[in-house]
């Protein structure tokens, strides 16, 4: 597509929306619609518009499949990570209570901030939120490898004689 | 609710309309763009049903990757030629049926049927004594908010929190899925193939 202006620069100024949106879609996903899946597609959509209208190579810049191939078990070692990590700090398997944790309780310089009379606590976010934002991250990663690498298996094809 | 037929309507005939069309069209390519236009459709009456995150799936996925997936296949496939090895035609079309479309019509009607009839059973759109409503638990919605430290999402809450287990097998399924579909269809570079000869004889 390389002699289609209009259609390169439309999609020069959409793909960072269209990754803002996946991030919103991620990161806010357990407080709006949304979640890893979603998320993930999302992503991988941006990434495959890049594909379609800069080249194949241009996007093998951008996401290299040495890499991507990778991500694919990260995002499932992560999610599963997680339920390890619950284990390891004295839970069930994805038992995301244990994960709640405190710190910087003792510096002082973090007291300094604090309302007058306020006890110094500092919290990671809360074990559900965290261990939530976790697997829904390696959810995410899983899918966008996933559907990217679908996306190379195909393009990177030649036709059949 | 009269305004809210005004969009459910339309949509709902422009979803049949474009089914019968990708049914009915002979030209591959534009019965893979019509495709897309169905999962747009669909998206937006997921969006009415007040299913955002399936509207999200349905777009990014149906709409998009499904329909470059096929884009990309029809691409690959190789065209109709002449004996003498001219293109017979630059579009691609699909076969002639060589049978009568009685039979598959029928099978499609009766099916048809059967599924409308069984929506008899099904409880009234919205019906607050559905199953849905009322099973596993209506505390689970009050429940949530202080199980979760406040998320407001229950819908996450109940996939990544208490449903943890089978989010994970869906990723796994992912997973798997996503290899075995790699492994079937990536081609190995030819540096790749001397490499993978060059082990072999080495061991």
């Amino acid at each position: 597509m390389n002699s289609f202006p209009i259609i390169r620069i439309v999609t020069k100024i959409l793909i960072p929306y269209i990754l803002l949106f996946a991030m919103y879609v991620q990161f806010h996903g357990d407080f709006g619609p949304g979640g890893g899946f979603q998320a993930g597609v999302i992503f991988a959509a941006a990434l495959i518009l890049y594909g379609l209208v800069y080249g194949l190579p241009s996007l093998q810049k951008v996401a290299p499949p040495r890499i991507i191939e990778k991500l694919i078990a990260l995002g499932l070692l992560l999610y599963a990570g997680t339920g390890i990590a619950c284990m390891m700090m004295g839970g069930n398997f994805l038992d995301y209570d244990v994960l709640t944790h405190n710190f910087l309780t003792d510096v002082p310089a973090a007291i300094d901030f604090l309302p007058p009379g306020e006890h110094p606590r500092h919290f990671l976010p809360q074990g559900q939120h965290l261990g939530i934002f976790l697997v829904e991250l390696g959810v995410g990663i899983t899918v966008t490898a996933v559907m990217t690498m679908i996306f190379y298996a195909f393009a990177g094809r030649e036709q059949v004689a | 609710m009269l305004n809210m037929n005004l969009i459910v309507i339309p949509i709902l005939l422009l979803l049949a309309a474009t089914a019968v069309t990708v049914a009915r069209i002979r030209n591959l390519w534009a019965a893979v763009m019509f495709t897309g236009i169905y999962s747009f459709l669909g998206a937006s009456w997921m969006l009415i049903l007040d299913a955002p995150d399936v509207a999200f799936t349905e777009a990014a996925v149906g709409a998009g990757i499904s329909t470059i997936l096929m884009l990309a296949t029809l691409s690959l496939t190789p065209k109709k030629r002449h004996r003498d090895g001219h293109l017979q035609s630059d579009d691609f079309e699909e076969k002639p049926l060589k049978h009568s479309p009685f039979w598959p019509l029928l099978v499609v009607t009766i099916t048809g049927c059967a599924l409308v009839y069984g929506t008899y059973d099904m409880p009234a759109f919205g019906d607050p004594n559905a199953p849905i409503q009322v099973y596993p638990d209506p505390s689970f919605v009050a429940k949530s908010q202080p199980d979760m430290h406040g998320l407001p999402n229950v819908v996450t809450a109940v996939l990544a929190s208490y449903r943890g287990y089978d989010t994970l097998g869906e990723t796994a399924v992912i997973f798997t899925a996503g290899i075995a579909v790699l492994l079937i269809l990536r081609k190995n570079t030819p540096e790749d193939d001397r490499r993978a000869n060059e082990q072999e004889a080495v061991s």
